[in-house]
């Protein structure tokens, strides 16, 4: 039957070491190699799409099977090829939501809540579904079908029926991308809240690079069925230690900056590049004086000029030196030493028309809205 | 006589689609959700049916179960009366006659339910079986209730597997759609013409009261 343990005080750790091997029709074979564990609190599992994500969700919920490997939780095994254990997906306690979120059409909100919860007393249910309901603001909806109620309601009701069996473990397979950022950010803080009060480990799948600031205590890269990194969102994102992470995360220069300045009227704010001279000029976000920002800008966002530029809108103008020209395909990835470092795109087109050389002096044009600012 | 003949159909028919209902559900599960490699074969053994003439499923049925078949002995000896020209021997062959009609529909409609919401229903701790029963079945309740309502109507209509079995025997095996045929042989055209036209409104009755509901219920088939 209904075999959900009841969730232990003691924070517990997802530890996954899988290997599985996924046939690929035409293209190559597709291994998912991983070991990694997952601490209770938010971990972002980030990847282009065909890293492994929903694989690796799927092997840990046990709609998939690992050609072999271990997964735990706490002191759980929900699999082990060796020893042969095997627990079955309505076995493991693990709370998982789907992309599609998988309401079930023909119930209600309360009867979607409930069917997770039939193995409860009738007075446990009650109280338990009011207050997940009220958790997520939905309690209204109790009598209403998914398809009456809107696309963030769903997701909320979705969230509310796995979170209400009070699972050992979460799984979130980029479930909040259909929304407008200001209906995904309520959404996120409820959810904050709950965790708060059980504190399980979350693997939240994204591959939106803004989430992962956002959301991640510990954000784990994935790509080609690999980990390649796990840590902190800036440890992991801004020093990146292999291209692909680079790539994913987006920014290729990212600067630790602090605060000088609130041009209010302007709508920016003057941040010095923490151990430089240089500073930004970047768009105005709620923070205290004095508090340190992450401020990132994509490589193809900087415009390069020969010449000192005049009569520009663009606030950043920094004057530096070439160190390294290199050709990758159709883009030229230049160094620029304006102490700080940066790294900026331009086509091979431009690199002509501009007659830049190792060694040759440049200003970077940066606009305002290219610096983003990441906490 | 058409009384008599029409309480006869209407019996076979009740049972008939009963059985199909009890024995079609897993026959149709099973066909949508197996991975067996050679599940056509299966597929197209249930279909086997429709293609075939009523007389050669009839004349195999007729032999399976005649006395010379070690099931048909077995069944004269627990019953002391054989199976062929009989009502039970009736009920066998319409069965098999309308597998497919009962069959098809329901595993078209288990295979439309979304497999996401089984994986769901499955990671909320349900069973297979709840699954089945919460999930699967509702949202299936279409298909589940066209193959029903389909079997029903099919034997009801049925006439060279029921003359090949059951013979004409009043009472016993005369079915409305044989004493229609026995009546035209007989030149008593207006007999045979009340008797069609009572097939005919009872199947179009059945038909539209099916329509009627799915269209009701918003249970259209995707």
């Amino acid at each position: 039957m209904n075999g959900a343990p009841p969730a232990p005080q003691a924070e517990e750790t997802l530890c996954v070491r899988i290997r599985k091997r996924l046939r690929n029709g035409s293209g190559p074979d597709f291994t998912l190699d991983t070991d990694f564990s997952v601490p209770a609190g938010f971990t972002i599992l980030f990847g282009a799409s065909g890293a492994g994500k929903t694989t690796l969700l799927d092997c840990i919920a046990g709609l998939q099977h690992p050609d072999g490997g271990r997964i735990a939780i706490g002191e759980t095994v929900l699999f082990d090829s060796i020893s042969g254990v095997n627990v079955p997906p309505n076995r493991r306690a693990a709370g998982y939501l789907l992309q599609s979120l998988a309401l079930f059409p023909h119930m209600t909100v309360k009867q979607n809540v409930d069917y997770g919860l039939t193995h409860l007393e009738r007075a446990e249910r009650e109280h338990r579904r009011r207050e997940i309901l009220a958790s997520f603001r939905i309690s209204e909806l109790a009598g209403r079908r998914p398809s009456e109620v809107s696309g963030g309601e769903r997701q909320r009701a979705a969230l509310a029926r796995a979170l209400v069996t009070r699972p050992r473990l979460l799984l979130l397979d980029e479930p909040l991308t259909a929304l407008d950022a200001a209906t995904k950010g309520k959404i996120v803080d409820d959810l904050r809240a709950w965790i708060r009060r059980h504190r399980i480990p979350i693997l939240y799948v994204t591959h939106n690079r803004d989430e992962v600031f956002a959301l991640g205590e510990n954000v784990l890269v994935l790509e080609a069925g690999r980990v390649l990194a796990q840590g902190f969102p800036q440890d992991v994102l801004s020093r990146p230690r292999t291209e692909s992470i680079a790539q994913l995360a987006g920014f290729e220069n990212i600067f630790d900056c602090e605060v000088s300045a609130f041009h209010i009227e302007q709508g920016t704010m003057t941040c010095p590049i923490v151990g430089f001279a240089a500073s930004l000029e970047v768009p105005l976000v709620r923070v205290d004086p004095s508090q340190k920002v992450r401020v990132g800008i994509r490589a193809g966002d900087i415009l390069l000029g020969s010449s000192s530029p005049k009569g520009l809108s663009a606030r950043n103008v920094l004057e530096g030196t070439v160190t390294s020209l290199e050709q990758q395909d159709v883009t030229v990835i230049a160094r620029v030493n304006c102490a700080p470092e940066f790294v900026v795109h331009l086509t091979p087109g431009g690199r002509h028309a501009l007659q830049v050389e190792t060694g040759s002096r440049v200003w970077l044009i940066i606009k305002t809205y290219s610096c983003h600012v990441l906490q | 006589m058409i009384l008599q003949a029409l309480m006869l159909t209407l019996r076979l028919a009740i049972i008939v689609s009963a059985i199909l209902l009890v024995i079609g559900l897993p026959v149709a599960y099973w066909l949508a959700y197996s991975r067996w490699r050679g599940r056509f074969f299966a597929e197209a053994l249930v279909s086997l049916p429709i293609v075939l003439p009523p007389t050669v499923l009839g004349f195999y049925v007729l032999v399976a179960i005649g006395p010379l078949s070690p099931f048909g002995r077995w069944y004269q000896s627990l019953t002391g009366h054989g199976l062929a020209f009989s009502f039970e021997g009736l009920v066998i062959g319409s069965v098999l006659y309308s597998l497919p009609f009962a069959v098809q529909p329901m595993a078209a409609s288990f295979a439309s339910v979304d497999r996401e919401l089984l994986e769901a229903s499955a990671l909320l701790g349900a069973s297979g079986w709840r699954t089945f029963w919460r999930v699967v079945l509702p949202l299936a309740m279409p298909g589940v209730l066209t193959g029903t309502v389909l079997s029903f109507a099919h034997t009801l209509g049925e006439f060279g597997v029921v003359l090949m079995i059951g013979g004409n025997i009043p009472g016993a095996t005369q079915t409305v759609s044989i004493l229609i045929y026995d009546q035209v042989q007989a030149l008593d055209y207006a007999a045979a013409n009340h008797t069609a036209l009572l097939l005919l409104l009872l199947c179009f009755v059945l038909l539209t009261g099916l329509y009627g509901l799915r269209r009701h219920r918003g249970w259209e088939l995707r």
